[in-house]
């Protein structure tokens, strides 16, 4: 379902001072470190570099007026603001395959410095986006990537092996890592889920002895279905400690269920969640804590990517290294795609911050 | 085509023999409903008698049987709605956008305007069934996508998420009196009501006449027209009131909410015993059928029945509730054929 959420791209906006502070102490961190005091000399070098580089960047997400980007964009801008670039955000108002040709032929004539964007069809946009490259705009895309030839860099949100971890890290150690755990899942055949859950399993198998994944139950993605999902998981296993649902749609139709069961409070939830959907469940005390990247820092990465393409600090080639403000440096890995980072964990102590 | 057969004989004396084999109609389905309640409360006690099952055992069918009641009237007029379930997602995503709009709005109005924009939905397919002479099969086949359409426009990517909505109005969706919830009194109301009509109104009545056989009904005086119309609109309203009480106990309205209602709310009132060929059946049979198809959703997962069966018992459920309407029906005709060659 992730796919399909990610198309229908419900998320919103939003700013992370936490986010934002945790990550700068990181920077600080590792700027001690000889490693990345060689890349911080890359900085200052690339800033000065920038003086006479093109640094108009244009934002091109799936859609306007769609809460996750208006998250991600404001990441973007706000690195721009640090590189002192010029940030300009265009887009459509629906996210139909198509409907972002005419902005990228737009920016191409404006002879933009690089165009962030993300996708709505892997395949629609690549000839826009390679008539742009071949007049000289650098090509970002992050959330929502194209054909690997249509661009110069992809920027992750994260790995497989990411989510999977964090969501046996967070019910493992909601639960005391000992008990019956459930998985509520999109539909049977959804490709991201199931990666994810059989990692999961893996996982929990190798390092959590005492948890016993119990069932997989598919709420299909459907709100109604998911509910009623959780309630015949919760009679089925009088003994159930948690449910890790790796569906947006599905870990709020679970805490909505939870939220008024006798179960509240005693069968922990965790998964992967949208802060507005969540925080309601989150104040009452029904979840502790779920996952999900941080937009923010997602569209604040693209940006710092698309500098460094810029000023020719690097080409998208494996190994090459950028260093992203207050992110720290970056690699660029195989497949010219860049790793945001781990998942971001969101709880009563954070969730305010957040508006998506 | 049973109805036609039994549409003049009807009119006068085998009504009793009828209205008993509807009673025994009913009462079978009540007593499978009963059936699968006990086997899934032996497996699992906590089915019935933890707070939580109780609860979901009353609450989870409710909405879906305000939804067949509504079907089941339009059904009895031989006529059908497949847009039941857009309407219901339509309703449901208003009534989120209007908490998020009109901060403070009291929730009666919410409910008023979620019944009206059903109601008037319903309307829309009503008139173009009525006056338009279509069959109700391909108009509501094309609403249904419409008010989807409309649906998908209006929320786009966006969602009703549970803190849009005041918590007074959530809680709507688990109140409980007496150990009842309000959604399962407010569908029960609305049954009683619409059984009621159905029994002893004329215009009740006539919706049955208008099912049996629309042209003898025409012929006989009755206003077809109107009656189909006033059919539909209360489909849609009651599919809008659905609506509400939806977003009530979900908490969250994504565009897809309702999405395959129809064909619930039509399979739960075809078990139920309302013949899909109009003139036959109650909506009190709608009700249980609605009952029984969520019950046994919920209970077979629970006595450990695997996803791909719970779908086939419920296609089983509709074929055999047909079958048995075939077989009653052919039983009908050889008594009434009997009864006349005796007469004779």
């Amino acid at each position: 379902m992730f796919n399909k959420e990610r198309k229908a791209g419900r998320f919103g906006v939003g700013l992370v001072a936490i986010a934002a502070s945790a990550a700068l102490a990181l920077t600080g961190c590792s700027g001690s470190t000889d490693d990345s005091t060689g890349m911080a000399t890359d900085g200052a070098s690339e800033t000065m570099a920038g003086g006479d580089a093109n640094l108009a960047i244009t934002f091109l997400p799936k859609n306007l007026g769609n809460p996750y980007f208006d998250t991600s964009n404001a990441g973007g801008a706000e690195a721009i603001e640090e590189f002192g670039g010029t940030y300009e955000e265009v887009g459509p108002t629906e996210a139909s395959p198509t409907a972002q040709v005419p902005f990228i032929q737009t920016a191409a004539q404006q002879g933009v410095g690089a165009l962030v964007v993300s996708a709505n069809d892997p395949e629609a946009i690549c000839d826009a986006l390679n008539e742009a490259r071949d007049a000289g705009v650098k090509v970002v895309t992050f959330d929502s990537d194209t054909n690997p030839e249509c661009r110069d860099l992809f920027i992750n949100q994260a790995t497989s092996e990411g989510i999977a971890q964090v969501q046996v890290d967070l019910i493992t150690e909601q639960i005391g890592d000992e008990g019956q755990i459930a998985v509520l899942s999109a539909s049977a055949n959804a490709t991201n889920q199931n990666a994810w859950i059989e990692m999961m399993q893996t996982e929990l198998e190798a390092n959590h002895p005492n948890v016993e994944l119990v069932e997989i139950a598919y709420g299909d993605d459907d709100d109604q279905t998911s509910f009623d999902k959780t309630a015949a998981l919760l009679q089925t296993y009088p003994d159930l400690k948690g449910i890790v649902s790796p569906t947006t749609v599905g870990i709020a139709a679970a805490a909505r269920y939870l939220s008024t069961s006798d179960y509240k409070g005693e069968v922990m939830l965790t998964g992967l969640g949208t802060p507005n959907q969540m925080r309601e469940y989150v104040e009452d005390g029904t979840v502790e804590a779920f996952a999900l990247w941080n937009p923010a820092d997602l569209g604040y990465l693209a940006a710092y990517a698309a500098q460094a393409l810029i000023t020719g600090e690097i080409s998208g080639e494996a190994g090459d290294t950028f260093e992203a403000g207050k992110l720290g440096s970056y690699t660029v890995d195989e497949g010219a795609s860049v790793l945001l980072g781990d998942p971001y964990v969101f709880d009563a102590e954070n969730i305010g911050d957040f508006d998506f | 085509m049973t109805s036609t057969s039994w549409g003049a004989a009807e009119q006068k004396s085998p009504f009793a023999s009828l209205t008993h084999i509807i009673k025994a109609r009913e009462t079978g389905i009540a007593i499978a409903l009963i059936a699968v309640i006990v086997a899934a409360t032996a497996v699992n006690p906590s089915f019935l008698f933890s707070n939580d099952g109780f609860r979901d055992l009353l609450l989870t069918p409710s909405l879906l049987m305000v939804t067949a009641v509504g079907v089941g009237v339009v059904i009895i007029t031989r006529n059908v709605d497949l847009s039941v379930g857009s309407t219901v997602g339509l309703t449901a995503y208003m009534t989120g956008r209007m908490f998020i709009d009109f901060p403070g709005i009291q929730p009666v109005f919410v409910f008023l305007a979620g019944i009206a924009l059903g109601g008037l939905l319903g309307l829309i397919n009503g008139a173009l069934v009525a006056f338009g002479k279509v069959p109700a099969l391909v108009i509501t086949l094309g609403t249904m996508y419409i008010y989807r359409g409309i649906n998908v426009a209006w929320a786009g990517s966006d969602r009703i998420n549970a803190s849009d909505m005041p918590a007074s109005f959530r809680e709507l969706g688990t109140q409980e009196i007496l150990r009842i919830p309000v959604l399962t009194i407010i569908a029960v109301v609305v049954l009683v009501i619409a059984a009621w009509y159905l029994k002893n109104l004329r215009s009740g009545r006539e919706l049955y006449a208008i099912g049996s056989d629309p042209d003898a009904a025409h012929l006989y005086g009755l206003k077809v027209t109107r009656n189909v119309l006033a059919a539909f609109i209360v489909c849609g309203a009651l599919a809008g009131m659905a609506g509400v009480l939806y977003a009530a106990r979900y908490g969250t309205v994504s565009s897809n909410a309702g999405y395959g209602w129809e064909l619930q709310a039509i399979g739960a009132a075809v078990i139920g015993g309302v013949a899909i060929s109009g003139g036959v059946g109650t909506v009190w049979g709608a009700a249980i059928g609605a009952y029984l198809l969520l019950t046994i959703n919920r209970a077979l997962p629970i006595i450990g029945i695997q996803d791909f069966w719970q779908r086939a018992v419920v296609g089983i459920l509709i074929i055999g509730a047909i079958v048995l309407d075939r077989v009653l029906a052919v039983r009908q005709h050889q008594r009434l054929v009997e009864s006349r060659e005796g007469a004779k």
